[in-house]
């Protein structure tokens, strides 16, 4: 008879999770009852994006379990109940709830605390730490109130603490004891480098300060005193000066322990009672606590593997790191301070582009032990790599630090690699996985995720990841195609800058120079849309007219019985009683379906081609333009009533919706876009789900970018806060003068983003501090465009060949026979299939 | 059997797009290629409404073909065939130019 065993974990954090995951992929899980202490509120969520919450990530998107996974595996989970101690003689654990429940192997997965230094007065109000969603959600809380913040501890955490603290929108410092920032990681010139950077954001460092006291403040709420006699004035003091090892329950139990903490593990991650392990952060192995996810993970496969009797062991992890760090790139490999004997150090710095990088290599100058980089960190794979793999160095290992020309790259190619080569140290995946990966069919970075899950941890690799499938797709023959369609073998941005460049006006003229055949349904609107985004003239002339999506030819929406909807424009959704009447003439003089659309404006459905232009002809008397519902362009600017009527109103939101839906109507763009502006953040306009959201705040307004309804719903991201409205609309039309530049055809804004390189905060870079040196150009094509506008239905009915098109048919002025309506609540719709056997129809050939 | 209708002037056809006909009770979508003149029928037989007449024209793998606006199935302008559904077909008809005028022969050419 198999009976099975209890196996325990205390702590359902990162490493607990991993292990749970491990577990359950093994045959071993069959030989155990699994049972797991959680003292948080909720399981195991991703702490490494912690910072993300304030940037809008959710507590459900940070959590790591997949729906279902305790209840599908058979795992207890007791949440919100803390193991109190543990009885190794009779091998029980006892809660705080008050359960003991035997066990036969216990695993010690309790993480880690932030230490906060024993001044006087650490513990006042607004005193706070950052680990926990609980703490993040206190963070926030003190921030309404709060101007001013301090983050006590310039390392790693530290910098994302302050990071945090900023998009809160508070007064920003850090504090540091050690005479640099990142001291463990940085040398010197490294953390001076990166200090100018974070101080140009708007942060305050002080380094060299030790902390004495904490008392009232005067102006702020805390007031804190350095050992100099110097003194802060702030609200929220953070404390990120280092973790500590949560090992008092293994204490308390009389494990072995370290001497400044941790609970002492053998290389299988065995304690010093051989039924209970310690894996992630409460465990010390080898003297060495690891404060990152990838050594605990490999830990918690350790367990299983030696559960599942096969031999494993962890020997040390690799504590090399790559960060941005509030948009800076942060990167250190190895042995950074050169503490090996004889080490050679090479550095280059630039001060122009501020960037700074140290190499640090063997005596015989043939390996590289170890580099730090700040301000550009795109050597990191490679040089990681070289580091450990101990692959041998170039003659002149200078060469892989100095910036590259394009004729002598030395960057190691995903070729040189071996296959055993970690790509994933989160998940362990090594390149031949991803190789097997790519001949069994993954050939997307989506898919490959999905299959070896590489890249989605801390998401270090996932540069490395990329070059390594692009290399391998080319190696299987596998195209990496990405042309439009056949008839053009370029990517829409590169239609777009041929057409930019070459000063390109028609379809045919591109389709000769840089295409072959005749074109297609692909290639003819995206084509049409670059020439409408860059030269602005009316879709409907001559040259263009053969390219349009019927939506555009017809400057309306096509529904199902082909008859179209009309949708003039209200921007920001303000309507006067006038002006809504005519819509209700209107309407009801052609019977046209009526309806609120979802983007705060009217929709009128069931026109026939040949009534457009007379409904046109009266809506435009009346004032109405086109509202552009057929194009990919600008759609509505969404608005709350703001400051002019709403008593929590703080800026007027509705004059600058309007304003906004002016400047950018009939802009054309890869895909359609939407802006929302509210007034205040109860954001009832829902503008962090707009491509373009603005929000009023007492300092002005908050732009968000990137957002997304529809199929796949996104979140924006804050872009820039506390703008005045020059500014804003300066950086508003960059941001899609970019767009439309660089995406692909039919991408929205939040795809576009989240497939760029380097993601938002390139993005920042390129629109906000002008990387690129784009800017100028930007505007002045945005300029360009908003100056050549024409409401595009206008032309149309004052132009008779343009008004040709409007007939059903060009020998017979009857109408389409087929188009059949139905009543329903009062109004017109088209015919069900059922419906119309009931009507004598045409003969259909 | 031979049946030639007069349908309009060349100067009606629209460059690299469609018109439509009305042949007694046949709606006839009208293309002009380049050079070329193609004539099927309007109906949509997957969308079920009389809209290829305004589908963008193209060619695909050297088939010249119309894409109908409605959910972007291709016929091959010279057979009517469905590029993705082949078992679906759309009519043709014989089009000519004579005198600068565009006619059809309103039978069927195949189906
Ligand atoms: C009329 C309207 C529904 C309504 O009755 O309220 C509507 C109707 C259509 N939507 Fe929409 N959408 C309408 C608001 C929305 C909204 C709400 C909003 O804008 O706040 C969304 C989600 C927000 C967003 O876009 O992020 C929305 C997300 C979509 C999507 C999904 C886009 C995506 O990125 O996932 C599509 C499909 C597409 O564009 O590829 C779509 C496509 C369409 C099309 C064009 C489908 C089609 O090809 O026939 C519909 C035709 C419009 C017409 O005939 O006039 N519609 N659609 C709304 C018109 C708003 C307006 O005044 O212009
Ligand atoms: C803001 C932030 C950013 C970070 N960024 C990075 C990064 O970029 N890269 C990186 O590698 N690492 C990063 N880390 C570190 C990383 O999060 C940790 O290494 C990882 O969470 C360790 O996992 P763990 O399971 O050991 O500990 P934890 O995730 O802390 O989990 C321990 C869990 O056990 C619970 N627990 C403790 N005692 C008991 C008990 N007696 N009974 C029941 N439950 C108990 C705790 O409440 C906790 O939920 C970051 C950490 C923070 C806070
Ligand atoms: S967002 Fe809501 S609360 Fe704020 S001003 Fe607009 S309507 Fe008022
Ligand atoms: S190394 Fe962290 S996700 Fe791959």
């Amino acid at each position: 008879m198999n009976i099975k065993q209890t196996l325990i974990v205390i702590g359902n954090g990162m490493v607990g999770q991993h292990f749970l995951a491990s577990l359950v992929a093994s045959p071993v899980k069959q030989h155990y009852d699994i049972i797991t202490f959680c003292e948080e509120p909720r399981a195991a969520y991703d702490r490494v994006h912690l910072s993300s919450f304030f940037t809008g990530t959710t507590a459900e998107e940070l959590s790591l379990v997949e729906d279902g996974f305790f209840e599908q595996h058979g795992i207890t989970i007791h949440l919100g109940d803390k193991a109190a101690n543990i009885d190794r003689e009779n091998k029980t654990v006892t809660s705080v709830k008050g359960l003991t429940i035997s066990y036969d192997k216990l695993v010690l997965a309790t993480g880690s605390y932030p230490f906060v230094p024993p001044v006087p007065g650490h513990d006042r109000a607004q005193c706070l730490v950052y680990r926990t969603i609980e703490d993040l959600v206190a963070m926030a809380a003190a921030a309404k109130t709060g101007k001013v913040g301090t983050v006590v501890g310039g390392g790693l955490l530290g910098l994302e603490a302050a990071k945090a603290l900023m998009d809160l929108g508070l007064k920003t410092h850090v504090v540091e004891f050690a005479p640099r920032l990142m001291a463990v990681q940085l040398d010197d010139a490294g953390g001076a480098m990166l200090r100018r950077k974070i101080e140009d954001l708007g942060v305050t460092v002080h380094t060299g300060k030790n902390t004495s006291l904490i008392t009232d403040g005067e102006q702020c709420i805390n007031k804190m005193r350095f050992a100099d006699g110097e003194e802060l004035e702030t609200d929220i003091v953070l404390f990120s000066a280092g973790i500590r090892p949560r090992d008092d329950i293994a204490r308390a139990c009389g494990l072995e322990v370290g001497v400044r903490g941790g609970i002492v593990i053998d290389d299988q991650c065995r304690t010093s009672d051989t039924s209970i392990y310690a894996i992630g952060e409460c465990a010390l192995w080898n003297g060495m606590i690891y404060g990152l996810v990838a050594p605990g993970y490999t830990m918690a496969r350790t367990v299983v593997a030696d559960l599942a009797g096969d031999a494993a062991s962890f020997t040390g992890a690799d504590m090399s790191t790559k960060l941005k760090l509030m948009g800076v790139d942060v990167a250190s490999i190895g042995d950074a301070h050169a503490k090996t004997q004889g080490a050679k150090v090479y550095t280059y710095q630039n001060g122009d582009s501020e960037v700074y990088k140290r190499l640090v290599v063997s005596q015989d100058k043939k390996q590289l032990l170890g580099a730090v980089l700040v301000g550009d960190a795109s050597d990191y794979s490679t040089l990681l790599q070289y580091c450990l793999n101990g692959i041998e160095l170039p003659e002149n290992p200078d060469a892989l630090i100095l910036p590259h020309r394009s004729d002598q790259s030395v960057r190691l190619g995903p070729d040189a690699l071996p296959l055993s080569t970690q790509i994933c140290s989160c998940y362990d995946v090594t390149k031949a996985a991803i190789c097997t990966a790519i001949e069994a069919g993954c050939t997307t970075i989506g898919t490959l995720k999905s299959e070896t899950k590489a890249a989605t941890g801390c998401g270090g690799c996932s540069a490395l990841l990329k070059s390594v499938m692009d290399s391998e797709l080319t190696k299987q023959g596998f195209e990496v195609n990405t042309d439009i369609c056949e008839h053009f073998a370029y990517t829409r941005q590169d239609l777009y800058t041929l057409v930019r460049v070459e000063q390109i006006k028609t379809f045919s003229d591109l389709l000769q120079s840089h295409g072959k055949g005749k074109g297609c349904e692909i290639c003819k609107p995206a084509v049409a849309n670059i020439l409408a985004a860059q030269w602005n003239a009316h879709i409907l002339e001559k040259d263009h007219l053969g390219l349009q999506d019927t939506n555009d030819t017809f400057l309306a929406n096509m529904q199902k019985d082909g008859t179209y909807s009309v949708v003039p424009r209200i921007a920001g959704g303000e309507i006067n009683p006038d002006m809504l009447i005519v819509l209700g003439q209107v309407g009801k003089k052609y019977q046209l379906y009526t309806k609120i659309t979802g983007g705060q404006r009217v929709d009128l459905f069931g026109a026939r081609v040949e009534q457009l232009p007379h409904i046109w002809k009266e809506l435009i008397a009346a004032g109405f333009e086109s509202g552009h519902a057929y194009g990919k362009s600008l759609r509505t600017v969404k608005s709350c009533v703001g400051s002019t009527w709403c008593r929590y109103g703080v800026e007027d939101s509705m004059g600058l919706a309007i304003e906004l839906e002016n400047r950018y109507k009939g802009l054309r763009s890869p895909h359609k876009i939407k802006f929302g502006v509210s007034g205040c953040t109860r954001e009832c306009a829902e503008a962090q789900g707009k491509d373009v959201g603005i929000i009023a705040t007492e300092n002005g307004w908050n732009l968000y970018v990137c957002g997304n309804g529809g199929m796949k719903p996104r979140h924006a991201d804050l872009f820039a806060t506390g703008l005045d409205k020059k500014t804003l609309i300066k950086l508003i039309d960059r941001f899609l003068g970019f767009y439309i530049r660089t995406a692909d055809r039919l991408q929205r804004t939040s795809v576009w983003m989240e497939n760029m390189e380097g993601g938002l905060d390139y993005l920042k870079a390129v629109v906000i501090e002008d990387k690129l040196g784009l800017s100028e150009q930007l505007e002045l094509q945005m300029q360009y465009v908003i100056d050549t506008y024409q409401c595009e239905w206008k032309t149309t009915i004052e132009d008779a060949a343009k008004l040709k098109r409007f007939r059903p048919f060009i020998n017979s002025d009857q109408s389409d026979a087929h188009v059949i309506f139905v009543e329903e609540r009062g109004q017109l719709r088209p015919a069900d299939e059922n419906e119309r056997k009931h009507f004598k129809l045409m003969e259909i050939a | 059997m031979v049946n030639w209708l007069d349908v309009c002037g060349i100067n009606d056809l629209q460059a690299d797009s469609g018109i439509c006909a009305l042949l007694e009770r046949q709606q006839v979508a009208i293309f002009s290629i380049l050079d070329q003149v193609y004539a099927v029928g309007n109906y949509d037989p997957i969308g079920k409404a009389n809209v290829l007449s305004r589908g963008l024209v193209g060619d695909l793998k050297g088939q010249m073909v119309v894409a109908s606006p409605l959910y972007k199935q291709h016929f091959n302008l010279s057979t009517g065939v469905c590029l993705e559904d082949e078992t679906v077909k759309i009519p043709i008809y014989t089009i000519r130019i004579e005198n600068n005028r565009v006619q059809i022969n309103s039978f069927i050419a195949h189906t």
